[in-house]
């Protein structure tokens, strides 16, 4: 049976480096069991000031030069990485779904799963380990 | 006894959170567990070489050492390290360099996992 990992994000994109850690540490769960007998199974949830990386159109190639977050988010979707937005912060900072990442256009067949933060609670409750960024 | 794998994402400068961690690995050992210490993003400034003792400034070189000794797994990230410019060459001896692939999996198989800092 796989181990699973729930990577929490709170902090916004670029002001910290560590939603993009918590990004690639999740991706890199899927090559885990090089080390260990079972598989890894990453969750990331975004929230708090973390479901600002859920939105769409980044342009941090333009005014950084670095990859955007959307584009790992898009990549780990098009994985079929499981990642919930917490609802009531998209709420609170007035983002409506339509503004979020998707990545229909690589070909995913999931979406960002928006949900009440009593669905990440379970989630917190159902992972055997927990990372928070 | 437990499995304990703490994850610090603070450089050795600039808070104290990389003390605390450092103690916390102390502590956990000397109660007998096992310990990894993983550092990732600033943190893996903890792992470069050559650091000199100030009065004013954090040194934790010598107790990563003794960590060491007492069996702790201390890992750096490897595309963090080299971002700042941090290669194998640059570590202090022992110290060990991998992806992040082997901390989620160590991580995946321990008892309790703490992350601590992050700039």
């Amino acid at each position: 049976m796989a181990k699973s990992i729930l990577f929490v994000i709170s902090r916004p994109p670029y002001k910290s480096e560590n939603p993009k850690l918590a990004i690639t540490h999740a991706m890199a769960c899927f090559v885990a069991d090089m080390h260990i007998d079972e598989e890894v199974e990453p969750v990331v949830a975004f929230v708090g000031d973390g479901v600002l990386n859920c939105i769409k159109n980044q342009r941090s190639q333009e005014f950084y030069g670095i990859i955007s977050t959307e584009q790992h988010i898009k990549n780990q979707l098009a994985s079929d990485m499981r990642m919930l937005v917490c609802k009531e912060d998209l709420y609170r900072l007035d983002i409506k779904p339509e503004r979020l990442i998707n990545a229909r256009d690589m070909g995913a067949d999931i979406d960002l799963n928006v949900v009440g933060f009593n669905e990440v609670q379970k989630e917190m409750e159902r992972c055997d380990q927990m990372m928070w960024f | 006894m437990a499995t304990i794998s703490i994850g610090l994402f603070s450089s050795l400068i600039g808070s104290m959170n990389s003390d605390f961690a450092v103690k916390l690995a102390e502590t956990a050992v000397n109660k007998g567990h096992s310990v990894n210490l993983w550092f990732s993003g600033n943190a893996v400034t903890l792992a470069r070489k050559g650091q000199k003792s100030f009065k004013d400034y954090s040194y934790l070189a010598e107790r990563l050492k003794a960590l060491q000794e007492n069996g702790v797994a201390i890992v750096a990230c490897e595309a963090c390290a080299a971002a700042r410019g941090i290669h194998k060459d640059d570590v202090i001896e022992g110290i060990a360099v991998h992806s992040m692939d082997w901390y989620v999996a160590r991580a995946a198989k321990s008892d309790r996992v703490l992350h601590i800092g992050g700039e």
